[in-house]
């Protein structure tokens, strides 16, 4: 009787986990393993099925320069945004959780771009950037900067999707300061601006640690981010000139639905979910760690 | 002297917040003035010059909007009810059950949360459209419906219920679903309102999986119709493009300048894990 | 496969009974994708032609879906076939006949238009748009939204400059001569105005094409098996192309957009482009100023590819959809429509039997720029087009962008991308 109760009670809870986990299986974990599989396999074509053919998807990646492009340009877009986003998010929380008029207008321009989608920002900033017509430059003639090619440009394109992520995700890591910022307590400040010691030095001795564990979750958040969403690309250069400002799901996706070569999309794929994987195992490892201290 | 150096510093913080406040502003009010503005005003800020309502009617027209806002509208409100219904069930199995196999499965969730189906697109349009379901709605929403972050936050509030409310019911004599519909789902009702927004903002906005699985207007969200409106190919001018462009946000922006603090807190509460 | 054959079995098995119960007046139903490339409410007119056909023929039901560009259309087309989807027509790229041909999805129009009366209709089309559709002996497109590259220049700006409006540039010298006059700057040493501008974005290979060309070459051979990216008179042309903007400071630095370049045109902020003839009542309607159009200049030879996109028939099709989809293209490019077609939007009408009809004659008598584009083709070439064209062709775009913002030297561009090129394309050999 005590047995067939535990038994049931594992069919209840396998139960309640079969219709989720069966979406789960379908859609996250199949398809990992799947295109692993498949990045060993060449792609059907007309008159040449699929076969299997070891590592030459790899060996033509190795070759492609296009992918070491990609690949730079993610990396560059990671860490010129992330760190900018970032700090600029604590200025933002600092700013808005202290004493400042119409805190609650400037709290809202701040947040605004987070809700907005990728696509139509995008749409937005696309005419910013516009030669000659565009306001970045009307903005720059009055300064007697000349006319620029700003998305046209290898040199610059990479860097305006970058200022654009910039300006969209800000404000959200904000909020994760401000959550955390609220959580200390005022009484901590006071007693120690009582004691003498300046705001500043309050900051970098209290506040910034007590920050840390936001901050780490919020580099790595910020950095699965910059993997996965490419939605301004599709809008403001689609990848050019010359790959300059493509990303590699970018790259992926041009590879899957532009040249129809799922085997090597495939491969390319791999590549993404290791280094997701190895933020993943970073993150990991971090919430372990801090279990430990706690 | 100390105090007025202290005040300056004071007074360029604010200037500065207050700086940055309108930078992060700016593209969006540069969106409305030329939404509401002649093209030949587009990059001339004259006070006087005439105000239109013009582009928005001829984006109203060069683009099935109203069907655009249909199909994300099902969209959004088929997966939000696809999410929480097999997340509070897979949740409440993760909270309040043991049984063999557990930690394993708990672990293959987490997979998800940092490998997301976004990422995913070759292999998932290949089984979409095994499944038939290439240019649906279901097609569009059924990848995110197994959620693994929906599992993870409602686990975590499940896990917040006290044990005594589930036992005291059990006493009356009410089964497992009746708890979990009676106890568990009314008192993490904070959490479902956070997971709510974040979960239809995001599908709102998302991109680049609708674009791959959508080949019609009868299926294509706001997001896929507003990237083929905008196309410069198309050759629609900038005030039209800014018109569509604040039509299609104007629903969630409009949600969000009303119940800002909701949406800051659930945002934020769905971050903090 | 088996799941396909069961599947078609059902439908057949559905067919047969709604036929059975409507009939003898069927209804068939037919989707397309169709591109847009160019300015103007193209959409509207499409629709417009389609109520039309409706109207005329109220057993075929035609739902046409705006997709994007020609790279989305058919990427979205595509997807629909793979998907089994409904779709039986489209109007794509003429330039991806191969590809269309590789994956196996398309019927071609000698197995479809039989008749005598179907033959001599596809006769009638100018034999330089015909280029892109044969293959293997075979017809598999039928034009439709075709073009050729066109030069617009600002007539009030070569007022401005001294030159003659009525003469724009001949040949490649002329062209930069007259450009080094055009170009205007501000007080502080800001170009306000440029000379010359050539979109190198979207359709970079297009407009590089051209100035092959026009330097003697051709870039790929009849099959669509080979490409010559390397030789030196391509080479050469990149070289030009590069040297407007860096040597003689006629057209600015880094890619040129094509989707904005007309709207820079109608701002004068460029007193010549280089664009499809497809924008010319968009420009048209949206000029404050005198403009006129002409042919692309000379340098050994005048040219410019053709361009713009077919119609295609694909293969997962009942003989009834065929027969249907038939009767909307021979609708859609018949003389009267093809001439209407012509004046909405600027594309070329596709047969000399439109050029002459009452309509198109009027217009062009009091509109000469509208005939410039047809008067091309004997100039024109086929559009380059090989297989796995969407790959080879990215290559060369790269290539060209490339070159244009001074990554690569134009022969270094080039030879690697004919290179990468000749990787993909050996397999087809």
């Amino acid at each position: 009787m005590r047995l067939s109760h535990k038994t049931s009670r594992w069919v209840y809870a396998w139960l309640l986990l079969l219709p989720a986990s069966v979406l789960m299986v379908t859609f996250t974990h199949y398809p990992i393993v799947g295109g692993i599989f498949s990045s060993f396999f060449s792609t059907p074509r007309q008159g040449r099925p699929s076969r299997f053919v070891g590592l030459d998807n790899y060996a033509y990646m190795a070759n492609d320069p296009v992918f070491w492009q990609v690949l730079k340009n993610n990396f560059v877009y990671a860490f010129g945004t992330i760190p900018v986003s970032v700090c600029l998010a604590l200025l933002m929380a600092v700013w808005v959780n202290g004493k400042l008029p119409g805190r609650a207008v400037v709290r809202t321009a701040y947040f605004t771009p987070t809700i907005l989608p990728m696509i139509a920002v995008a749409n937005i900033w696309l005419f910013f950037y516009t030669p000659q017509i565009g306001i970045l430059d009307n903005i720059c003639g009055l300064f007697g900067i000349h006319s620029h090619s700003w998305l046209g440009d290898p040199s610059t394109a990479l860097g305006c999707l970058m200022v654009l992520a910039i300006w969209k995700d800000a404000g959200f890591f904000m909020i994760f300061f401000l959550a955390a910022l609220q959580g200390i307590s005022p009484e901590l400040e006071e007693a120690a601006l009582i004691e003498g010691a300046g705001r500043w030095y309050f900051f970098r001795r209290v506040t910034l640690p007590l920050l840390m564990p936001t901050t780490l979750f919020v580099l790595v958040n910020s950095t699965i981010n910059s993997f996965k969403l490419v939605d301004h690309i599709f809008i403001l250069t689609k990848g050019g000139p010359d790959n300059a400002s493509s990303l590699l799901l970018y790259y992926i996706y041009e590879v899957a639905f532009g040249f129809w070569d799922t085997a090597y999309a495939s491969t390319l794929t791999v590549v993404l979910l290791l280094i997701l994987g190895a933020l993943a195992v970073t993150q990991f490892k971090y919430i372990e760690k801090r279990v430990h201290y706690q | 002297m100390m105090i007025r150096e202290s005040d300056w510093g004071h007074y360029l913080e604010v200037a500065a917040a207050w700086l940055l406040a309108f930078i992060w502003a700016a593209p969006l009010l540069y969106a409305t003035w030329a939404a509401f503005h002649p093209m030949d005003f587009v990059s001339r800020f004259d006070l006087l010059s005439p105000l239109t309502l013009d582009n928005f009617q001829s984006a109203w027209n060069v683009a099935p909007f109203a069907r655009y806002f249909l199909n994300t509208f099902m969209l959004v409100c088929m997966t939000l009810t696809g999410q929480i219904v097999l997340c509070t069930l897979a949740a409440y199995a993760f909270a309040r059950f043991e049984f063999p196999g557990k930690e394993t499965a708990f672990i293959l969730v987490l997979v998800q949360i940092m490998i997301m189906p976004d990422v995913l697109i070759v292999q998932n349009y290949l089984t979409t459209s095994k499944l038939g379901l290439v240019d649906t709605i279901l097609g569009i929403g059924l990848p995110y419906i197994g959620s693994a972050f929906g599992i993870f936050l409602l686990r975590q509030a499940f896990k917040q219920v006290p044990r005594e409310l589930e036992d005291a019911a059990r006493v009356e004599g009410a089964g497992w679903f009746s708890i979990l519909l009676k106890v568990y789902v009314p008192l993490a009702r904070p959490t479902y309102l956070a997971y709510g927004l974040v979960s239809v903002s995001y599908h709102w906005n998302n991109f680049l999986w609708p674009v791959i699985i959508t080949n019609s207007t009868h299926t294509r969200p706001l997001t896929v119709g507003l990237s083929i409106f905008g196309a410069p190919e198309s050759g629609v001018n900038f005030s039209v493009i800014s018109a569509g462009t604040l039509l299609a946000v104007s629903p969630l922006l409009l949600a969000f300048l009303l119940f800002q603090r909701q949406f800051v807190q659930s945002f934020m509460r769905s971050g903090i894990k | 496969m088996k799941h396909g054959v069961i599947k078609a079995l059902i439908w057949l098995a559905l067919a047969v009974c709604v036929l059975g119960g409507t009939a003898v007046q069927a209804e068939v139903e037919l989707n397309m994708y169709y591109p847009v490339a160019v300015g103007g409410p193209i959409t509207k007119v499409i629709d417009d032609m389609i109520a039309e056909f409706e109207k005329a023929n109220p057993d075929i039901k035609v739902k046409a879906v705006y997709a994007g560009n020609y790279d989305d259309t058919r990427v979205k087309a595509l997807a629909a076939l793979k998907a089994s989807q409904p779709v039986q027509l489209s109007v794509l790229f003429s330039i991806d006949v191969f590809e269309l041909m590789d994956q196996d999805v398309l019927v071609p129009f000698d197995e479809v238009a039989t008749s005598p009366e179907d033959k001599q209709w596809l006769s009638g089309f100018y034999p330089a748009l015909m280029e892109n559709s044969k293959a293997k002996g075979k017809i598999w497109g039928v034009p439709f939204q075709r073009s050729t590259i066109v030069m617009y220049h600002n007539k009030d700006a070569f007022k401005e400059a001294g030159l003659d409006p009525s003469k724009p540039p001949a040949t490649w010298e002329e062209m930069v001569t007259m450009s080094q006059k055009l170009v205007k700057k501000d007080a502080a040493g800001n170009v306000t105005r440029w000379g010359v501008q050539i979109p190198s974005t979207g359709y970079a290979y297009w407009m590089f094409q051209a100035l092959c060309i026009q330097n003697g070459q051709v870039l790929m051979d009849q099959d669509g098996k080979k490409t010559n990216l390397d030789h030196v008179d391509v080479v050469g042309a990149l070289q030009f192309w590069r040297d407007l903007a860096v040597k003689h400071k006629v057209m600015p630095e880094g890619t040129v957009d094509w989707g904005t370049l007309r709207q820079k045109f109608l701002e004068g902020a460029t007193a010549i482009m280089w664009h499809t003839t497809g924008n010319l009542t968009a420009v048209r309607d949206g000029a404050k100023f005198d403009f006129g159009v002409s042919m692309l200049p000379a340098s050994k030879r005048r040219g410019s590819p053709t361009g713009g996109g077919n119609f295609y028939i694909f293969k997962k099709t009942t003989p009834a959809e065929r027969t249907a989809a038939l009767k909307f293209i021979k609708f859609m490019t018949a003389s009267e429509l093809s001439a209407r077609w012509s004046i909405a939007t600027g594309y070329v009408a596709t047969s000399q039997a439109a050029y002459d009809t009452a309509t198109l004659k009027k217009y062009v008598a009091g509109f000469p720029a509208a005939a410039v584009a047809r008067d091309q083709f004997p100039y024109s070439v086929a559009e380059f087009s090989v297989h796995e064209n969407a790959r080879v062709k990215k290559l060369l775009d790269d290539a060209i962008q490339s070159a244009l913002t001074g990554g690569k030297p134009p022969k270094d561009a080039l030879t690697g991308a004919q290179q990468q090129a000749e990787r993909v394309l050996k397999d087809y050999r």
